[in-house]
């Protein structure tokens, strides 16, 4: 009796000040699950299912959801872990996370390798010549592929994954501050995010240039996930709840709104006041423009306003794939890039048209679907299920990590 | 007197050979083509001295390869579908080609060529070499400012042409970031854009042209190009409101 009471109640007295939710939020698997499906159609450059996409609806993609729900959950399960097991333990598998996703980038870096060299061998045009000469790395395996080990060489679509190991190997000390001081590593980090405007900071790519996501402005959005997570949702609540704060955040989508079409219905683009293009644009995403940031957390505010944490609509079965998605991340986003670079080459190779593109997008999708089911199917038989009553979810398994 | 009408004839004929043998039909929808900026420079010009003198920087896109290239790429199509369509007007078209060069590298030089040519209007095709090279997208922007900024100092006309559309090489290149930043600087200089980016890719999904196909024939290609070259002849006329001179051809 006592060692069950012991099981349920939290451990208040190793615990820091910090209060960490018990239940799992099923709206992160479901809006990450869709954030995954997303750019799996935004990667397939000629796709006519992109129209449906949120980047041209506002200026903020489903990389940001992607982002902010993974620093959510990474302090989610690491959060308790560092609570219950200490910093070196939470520290050691926030490390081996990172070394999987590490892997499982140069897994797809090879699938992507092949399928350049066979386009560079097959390929020839005239009216390219220049063009084509992008795969003249090819031609030195010997540094490509070495600079790709270090994480410098990224070819297109595979930046996500090298920026989240960098966030997940900085992530030690950053929980650790956001356990005991949550105010001051919010504050350090966007103190970062405004330094790096100032200063450029970002980490060198290769054959030259940066990366595409600088790491030291995106780890705002990933700090500002796993404040939210360890409490900071709860100290949000007040000003989620005000009609003021739901204007504004609907005001300013439909602001967004409107600015995106102007970039697609050209005669529109000339009511937009010149002072007003001077202060918006470039609209700069490798450093997390703060356009695009406020857009998030518009999109947020008005989601968790109209989707509550207890919506029923999260048992409902139509939904289950989305979040069943999103509850196994890492393999369902690396699928999604090789479904990807799949789909891209049989439009190019048959030079598909809008009917196979709608098919590419949705046979993609239900790939996606099903590995889910499967990986799901696994974890059961396994005995490691998220449901399974047998021991605490674990973590690194459970889908609960980024 | 007989000869000279001899030669006429058989310039006249050659000329109709020369019109008639790829005959393309590339139609560029009427949104890629208009605009609010009018092309003052080049009024003037033909206005005052019948004549009109374009010079057009740009990198290997602004070019063909292999034997002819030249006198294939669009820069000459362009000339020619002017003569064409603008008779009595003396028109000259330089290419500078720089393969490779990016936008700060290209920048560099306008002064001379705006210097050497005095050019009414400038093409300024852009934007594949600083993608290729990972140029940032901030530097960019700013070289692409201050060239706009020389060549309106310059009191020319200015045109920025952004990429080619090239769908197998999409996913080791990404050019939308800096096709954004040409359309906005374009827009800030209240300069005209030449979309080839989107009007190529209009040409690939309406069939017009299929930018997938393997080739190494020249042939595509220079029907790419003498596409492009029209679709720029229609632009600038359309910009400089010179369709009162304009001959309506059969093409």
């Amino acid at each position: 009796m006592v060692a069950n009471l012991d099981l349920v109640r939290p451990q208040t007295t190793r615990s820091p000040p910090a209060a960490v939710p018990i239940e799992r939020d099923l709206r992160l698997d479901l809006f990450r699950g869709v954030a995954l499906w997303l750019i799996f159609l935004d990667h397939i450059p000629e796709n006519v299912v992109n129209w449906f996409t949120i980047r041209n609806y506002g200026f903020s993609d489903a990389t940001e959801i992607f982002i902010f729900i993974s620093g959510y959950t990474a302090a989610f399960v690491y959060g308790r872990a560092m609570r219950e097991r200490g910093f070196l333990v939470s520290s050691a598998r926030i490390l081996r996370r990172a070394w999987q996703i590490y892997v499982a980038h140069i897994f797809l870096f090879t699938i992507f390798m092949a399928e350049i060299a066979y386009v560079a061998a097959t390929f020839d045009n005239p009216l390219y010549a220049e063009e084509m000469k992008i795969l003249d790395f090819l031609k030195q395996p010997d540094v490509t592929i070495f600079q790709a080990l270090l994480l410098k060489f990224k070819p297109v679509n595979m930046d996500v994954l090298p920026l989240y190991i960098v966030l997940l190997l900085m992530f030690p000390p950053m929980l650790f501050l956001l356990l005991w001081q949550p105010a001051f590593a919010l504050a350090g980090s966007a103190l970062v995010y405004v330094l790096i405007w100032n200063f450029d900071w970002n980490l060198p790519a290769y054959p030259n240039g940066v990366w595409f996501f600088n790491p030291f402005a995106w780890q705002l959005l990933f700090v500002f996930g796993a404040w939210c997570a360890l409490g900071g949702a709860q100290r949000l609540a007040p000003v989620l709840r005000s009609r003021i704060i739901l204007a504004i955040a609907i005001a300013y989508l439909l602001f967004a709104f409107a600015i995106t079409l102007t970039w697609y219905v050209e005669p529109l683009g000339r009511l937009v006041p010149n002072w007003l293009s001077e202060l918006m644009y470039p609209i700069d995403k490798t450093n997390l423009d703060v356009l695009r940031f406020a857009h998030f957390l518009a999109l947020a505010t008005v989601t968790v306003r109209f989707v509550p944490r207890d919506w029923p609509g999260l048992n409902s079965a139509i939904l289950q794939p989305a979040i069943r998605c999103g509850q196994h991340s890492l393999e369902i986003f690396c699928l999604g890039v090789f479904l990807a670079f799949a789909g891209q080459f049989i439009i190019s190779e048959y030079s598909g048209g809008p009917v196979i593109q709608v098919a590419i997008s949705l046979i993609g999708i239900m790939i996606m679907i099903a590995t889910a089911n499967l990986i799901s199917w696994y974890k059961v038989i396994e005995g490691r299920s998220p449901t399974s009553r047998v021991k605490p979810p674990d973590a690194d398994l459970a889908g609960g990590n980024a | 007197m007989t000869l000279i009408i001899a030669v006429l004839a058989a310039v006249a004929l050659i000329d109709g050979a020369i019109a008639a043998a790829p005959e393309q039909r590339c139609d560029v929808p009427e949104s890629f083509l208009s605009s609010d900026s009018d092309l003052t420079g080049v009024m003037k010009e033909i206005k005052a001295q019948q004549r009109l003198d374009i010079s057009v920087v740009g990198t290997g896109s602004s070019a063909l390869p292999g034997p002819d290239g030249e006198r294939f790429a669009y820069p000459a199509q362009l000339e020619q579908a002017l003569k064409q369509q603008l008779p009595g007007i003396t028109v000259k078209v330089t290419a500078h080609v720089a393969p490779r060069a990016t936008t700060a590298e290209m920048a560099a030089g306008l002064a001379k060529i705006l210097a050497d040519d005095r050019p009414a209007l400038v093409i300024w095709q852009t934007g594949t070499a600083d993608a290729m090279n990972g140029v940032e997208p901030e530097d960019f922007r700013t070289s692409l400012d201050d060239g706009v900024g020389t060549i309106d100092n310059g009191s020319a006309d200015v045109i920025l042409m952004n990429m080619q559309y090239s769908p197998h090489t999409e996913s080791m290149l990404d050019v939308s970031t800096y096709a954004d930043i040409m359309h906005w600087v374009a827009q800030q200089h209240a300069a005209l854009l030449f979309d080839r980016l989107g009007i190529m890719r209009n040409w690939n999904d309406s069939g017009t042209f299929d930018l997938y196909t393997a080739t190494k024939d020249y042939d595509m290609a220079r029907r790419v190009h003498d596409c492009i070259g029209r679709a720029l002849a229609s632009q600038i006329i359309s910009a400089s409101h010179l369709d009162a001179l304009r001959v309506q051809t059969t093409r």
